[in-house]
């Protein structure tokens, strides 16, 4: 599975979306590497299509895929479960797009 | 870093509301608290606390506490922190107090902000009482431990030395231009 992790410094939350990330990877048994993408600058974020910070692309799909993107360096959120805005994305969300993308690939 | 230090003195501002009139800081002399917010539209951790702050003017307002937030992001970079949106945002959230545009970033630059949400909570001299975030959960109100803000107005309201009155404003940076 390929896993990577987009994230801006100026968003505090990123470590903390890095772990959760890690945490639900390990109980669902994912030990492929992380490929952890720090972006510095709006030009990067145009080239990378950065939606904001923390982005997370499990085999290239975005694991909350925005309906209108738009590219900049800015700080993500995301709308959980309960419907309340967060900028961390839930391990729900991360869980069921790993699992997705398990049974894409089986 | 905060150009205000604990103990100092409010600096005034006027600045153009969404409620189409202009706020300055003189009208807030007399209450028995002011917290300034330095906020916005578009970021994530303000959206994630809003419905708190709303709360806590509801909780507080009977108690002579004014909440303030001002919106001083370019929003050339980011068009949902206009002024327009701003409105929106406000009649949406149903905000109950004063949404300003600090459209030069003036207000910002002198108070020193650097993220959003950022509070400055002064008392009813308009000294600086308490400064940082709001409370130490952005992700979940009902995990919250620490209630900053609550705990400084409560403090200021009866009096009594308050335990924590710096914190790091955790959020999104300001937008300057």
């Amino acid at each position: 599975m390929k896993v990577r992790f987009f994230y801006s410094e100026d968003c505090p939350s990123h470590d903390e979306a890095l772990e959760r990330l890690r945490k639900v990877m390990g109980e669902e048994g994912i030990r492929d590497e992380i490929e952890v993408v720090r972006v510095d600058s709006s030009e990067d974020a145009e080239k990378l299509k950065f939606i904001g910070s923390p982005t997370l692309l499990i085999n290239g799909r975005d694991i909350d895929p925005p309906t209108n993107p738009y590219y900049a360096l800015t700080c993500r959120a995301y709308r959980l479960e309960d419907g309340r805005i967060s900028p961390l994305p839930s391990e729900t969300m991360i869980r069921k797009a790993i699992r997705k993308a398990a049974a894409e690939g089986s | 870093m905060a150009n205000l230090k604990i103990g100092d003195k409010a600096i005034s501002f006027k600045l153009p509301g969404v409620d189409d009139k202009v706020h300055s800081l003189d009208e807030y002399a007399g209450k028995n608290g002011l917290a300034v917010i330095f906020s916005c539209n578009h970021c994530p951790y303000v959206r994630a606390w809003e419905d708190r702050m709303v709360q806590i003017q509801a909780d507080y307002a009977g108690k002579g506490i004014q909440l303030v937030a001002i919106n001083a992001n370019d929003d050339t970079k980011y068009p949902d922190d206009s002024f327009p949106k701003m409105k929106e945002r406000s009649r949406e959230k149903k905000f109950n107090y004063p949404y300003l545009r600090d459209e030069t970033q003036e207000v910002a630059r002198a108070y020193g902000a650097e993220r959003t949400p950022e509070v400055f909570l002064f008392d009813k001299g308009l000294t600086l009482h308490y400064h940082g975030a709001i409370d130490d959960n952005y992700d979940n109100p009902s995990a919250v431990k620490e209630h900053y803000l609550r705990g400084a107005l409560d403090a200021m309201l009866s009096g009594k030395p308050l335990s924590t009155s710096e914190t790091k404003p955790v959020g999104c940076t300001v937008k300057w231009k």
